[in-house]
């Protein structure tokens, strides 16, 4: 209380007790990035057996465990918590706010996480092991077949939803009510503008998926038939639940990373970001449409004809705003003055890669044609192509673009273009073969396969290690930046760099905008 | 910081550190973690061995309930202090709204699988349209209606004879919780339960109107009243249950009527009961004199929450009494 111009506390306290966006944000992306590196060893677990066919490495069992916990800890642990983290940092500082709105409740929601990955992860030590049913977790793998290790599954997911409501809730408040005066809706940076529309989505589908899991642990150990025939219910039921959050859930990880590469094209383009408006509504219409896709998931179950029809026909809609949004990044860059430092080379990889992606889910959502992909690895390389090109490469791309607006000190150039080149290339190794195997039959899911997958089976796992490695020389550089880069007190590192957080002194102090800056009102969103 | 205006804009309140958020953790994680071992232990594990799962999980729930009860204090004590600014508020506002905005998306949940089971289901699993084939294969001779006179496991000869594995024995209630006989109106728990909460929403709202006029004493009347209501609405909720159980054969086991009854209507009981809480405390909170008629937000938004409560049961009076 009081005195509102001290610097950080000494000491382990100062990570614990926190009420200061910067540390919090700080905390959240240092804890992604460790569950990252997690997920990411499940995934070379994985391709290590993968590598050749027949059994080599580990059991079919903790094969199944590996898929399950890599997909969980990628998704809730390393891409959520990591743009929140990033929201965290960046908000308060693009629109001009002291801190969030609900600084306590921001440090809970943190807090909340690091144990409850503690305890997901403790089941592998488990009788019976960890969840092994598929990050989807549907029933009745999850519920009659299940693990001991499911009731724990189901209170980590309780806890995790939890906490993405608290910190939605908090972005939610914070882009509201804390703007600095004149700034207004439609002059928000689209950082903002595509987090308040990712909050409003998690708001509204995390509290499915807490019933969705609740009624698995209703079935589990107290005889409910939600998802059993015998009793009345049906395991599609789990399915319709579950992607109701899950459809939503896809664009709760690429919105954000829509907003970052809108900050960073323009700026290395040096110019204004092409059609402002129309991405607002973009954002807005794929954020609604996204409720009215979910069963494209689920093609095969045997849905009424209607049904396929209708999810078909509402999924294709997707593309319209989504393609408003690449053609905008591309008229953005057209005849700008492009340089390209490591941010916009990820950038433009996303644009390329998610754009990829984006065509194999059109792909995907032609029904008929979708029962020949169905659980193939077409499936795995097309959300591949929108997750790790679309969502990490994105994230990487911020991490290099406001690292020295954090620290106050530059990055090693060469090593971050080397880090994307080994990136691009080792993910396009890993995951463009993988569209054959697909195409030609491949299952997903499985610890083994036919013979003739096995070349581009290994082409995948040494794409696999490539990057994988190339994520330690990503932390080398991070690290050696934060000790030992180069000092910078530019207040605008990018010359191209438009937006309230390049007005404030480099590195960030610890409180900024403790009085409201003021917008000057020609200043369009930047 | 160049462009940074003088004092035209009172200054947002950052709180200082605070230990509530890893205070809360604790609590939070020592009670999930001991609930799960409770629940393991009942079906996975040796029913007769002793562990410490009960323990853990009580101590961790008095932990986390402690904690949340120093940090409102904490909270209240700073809004006496004068520390909220206006805008302060505000976020206090919108944290309300868009909490109670997920309460509402959680029901949906609930809600949709009840639809879904009545609609789709229902039907499929009786052999009508794209699901029927399951019926001659599965099934055979389970008719459909609702609420369901004989579970599609009874309908084959009980568990015993289940063509396939599930996750227990599902006995169909032996009666409907619906509204059956028009002559024996007045006995019938829900329609009292509904008058009862749309009454306390009213006595709830004319309690703000009191404070509103800064009329405390119509205030705790009426807020008393508002809490008394909820209290006789969940004694008779509960009366409600031991009948189900008892008398009606209908359990959590009852298939998925059974199931949709008693979660939708649970989880609605377990909100009338925060609801409750949070409404006494405010009381209290009045009793201690700490609401004046421009500032009482701690009530406004526990008012919201018992409206919300109340409109989630309007929808279960209609589509699970009802209906």
């Amino acid at each position: 209380m009081g005195d509102h111009h001290h610097g950080p506390a000494k000491g382990i306290g100062r990570w614990l007790f926190t009420t200061n966006h910067k540390d919090i944000g700080t905390m959240y992306l240092w804890f992604s990035f460790a569950m990252f590196i997690l997920g990411g060893a499940f995934a070379m677990i994985i391709r290590a057996e993968l590598f050749q066919p027949g059994m080599q490495l580990v059991e079919p069992a903790f094969f199944n465990q590996m898929t399950t916990l890599h997909g969980l800890v990628m998704v809730f642990g390393a891409i959520m918590p990591s743009f929140v983290g990033l929201a965290n940092w960046m908000i308060p500082m693009m629109i001009g706010a002291p801190d969030m709105a609900l600084p306590r409740m921001n440090n809970w929601s943190f807090w909340i996480l690091p144990p409850t990955f503690l305890m997901l992860a403790s089941t592998l030590f488990m009788e019976g092991g960890a969840p092994a049913f598929g990050w989807t977790f549907y029933a009745p793998l999850s519920t009659t077949y299940a693990p001991p290790s499911v009731t724990l599954f189901i209170f980590s997911v309780h806890v995790l939803g939890l906490s993405s409501i608290m910190g939605s809730i908090n972005i939610i408040a914070t882009v509201m009510n804390m703007r600095a005066p004149g700034m207004t809706y439609m002059k928000m940076p689209l950082f903002v503008w595509t987090w308040l529309i990712t909050a409003f989505l998690l708001v509204a589908v995390m509290p499915v998926l807490a019933g969705a899991v609740t009624m698995m642990l209703m079935d589990i150990h107290f005889g409910t038939s939600f998802f059993s025939a015998a009793g009345g219910g049906d395991p599609v039921l789990f399915q319709h639940i579950f992607w109701f959050f899950g459809h939503p859930e896809v664009y709760i990880i690429i919105l954000p990373a829509f907003g970052v590469v809108s900050q960073i094209i323009p700026a290395f383009s040096r110019k204004p970001l092409f059609g402002y408006d129309s991405m607002v509504y973009a954002t807005a219409s794929i954020a609604f449409l996204s409720f009215i896709v979910w069963a494209h998931h689920m093609y095969t179950v045997g849905m009424p004809v209607a049904g396929e029809l209708f999810f078909m026909y509402a999924t294709m809609l997707i593309a319209v705003p989504t393609g408003v949004k690449v053609f905008n990044w591309i008229s953005t860059m057209w005849r700008g003055a492009l340089t390209f430092e490591t941010p916009m080379l990820f950038c433009i990889g996303f644009l390329i890669l998610f754009t990829i992606g984006g065509f194999t889910g059109l792909m995907l959502s032609i029904a008929p044609a979708d029962f020949q992909y169905h659980d193939s690895y077409f499936v795995v390389a097309h959300f591949h192509y929108v997750m790790v090109a679309g969502a990490v490469f994105s994230m990487t791309a911020a991490v290099y673009y406001w690292l020295p607006k954090w620290c106050g000190r530059m990055y090693n150039e060469t090593m971050g273009k080397t880090h994307f080149w080994i990136s691009f290339i080792g993910f396009n190794l890993t995951f463009f073969p993988q569209h054959f195997v697909g195409l030609a039959g491949m299952p997903r899911r499985i610890p083994d396969y036919a013979l003739q997958f096995a070349d581009f089976n290994m082409m995948s796992s040494i794409g696999a290690f490539i990057y994988g490695a190339s994520q330690i020389l990503f932390l080398y550089n991070v690290i050696a930046t934060i000790v030992s880069g180069k000092p910078t007190s530019e207040e605008k590192v990018w010359d191209g760099a438009e937006g309230l957080e390049w007005t404030v002194p480099t590195p960030a102090p610890y409180h900024t905008f403790e009085t409201p800056p003021r917008i000057d009102p020609a200043h369009a969103h930047s | 910081m160049s462009n940074q205006t003088s004092t035209e804009y009172e200054t947002y309140y950052v709180p200082d550190q605070s230990k509530m958020a890893i205070m809360a953790t604790i609590g939070l994680i020592l009670s999930i973690f001991g609930a799960a071992s409770i629940m393991n232990d009942m079906t996975f594990g040796d029913p007769d061995e002793a562990t410490n799962s009960w323990s853990i999980f009580l101590f961790g729930l008095f932990w986390f309930v402690a904690t949340l009860f120093a940090w409102f204090r904490q909270a209240i004590k700073e809004n006496i202090a004068g520390m909220n600014s206006a805008q302060m508020k505000k976020s206090y506002v919108l944290g309300m709204f868009w909490f109670i905005f997920s309460e509402v998306m959680f029901f949906f949940a609930f809600f949709g699988a009840l639809f879904y089971v009545r609609t789709l289901v229902g039907p499929w699993l009786a052999g009508e349209g794209d699901g029927g084939r399951m019926n001659g294969l599965l099934w055979e001779g389970f008719e459909y209606s609702w609420p369901m006179a004989l579970t599609p496991q009874e309908a084959v000869g009980g568990a015993a004879s289940q063509p396939i594995a599930n996750n227990g024995s599902f006995t169909s209630a032996e009666t409907t919780m619906a509204f059956s006989e028009a002559a024996a109106w007045y006995k019938w728990l829900p329609l009292w339960n509904t008058i009862i909460l749309l009454t306390s929403s009213f006595t709830c709202h004319i309690a703000h109107m009191g404070i509103l006029d800064g009329n405390k004493k119509k205030f705790n009347l009426w807020l008393g009243i508002t809490v008394a209501l909820g209290v006789i609405f969940l004694f008779v909720q509960f009366y409600e249950y031991y009948e189900a159980y008892a008398h009606f054969g209908l359990t959590l086991n009852s298939g998925i009527y059974g199931s949709t009854f008693f979660m939708l209507t649970g989880f609605h009981g377990f909100h009338v009961f925060m609801g409750m809480t949070m409404l006494a405390i405010q009381l209290m909170r009045s009793l201690n004199g700490h609401f004046t008629a421009d500032d009482h937000f701690g009530f406004e938004a526990s008012s919201w929450y018992w409206h919300f409560v109340d409109v989630v049961w309007v929808f279960l009076f209609l589509f699970v009494y009802i209906l």
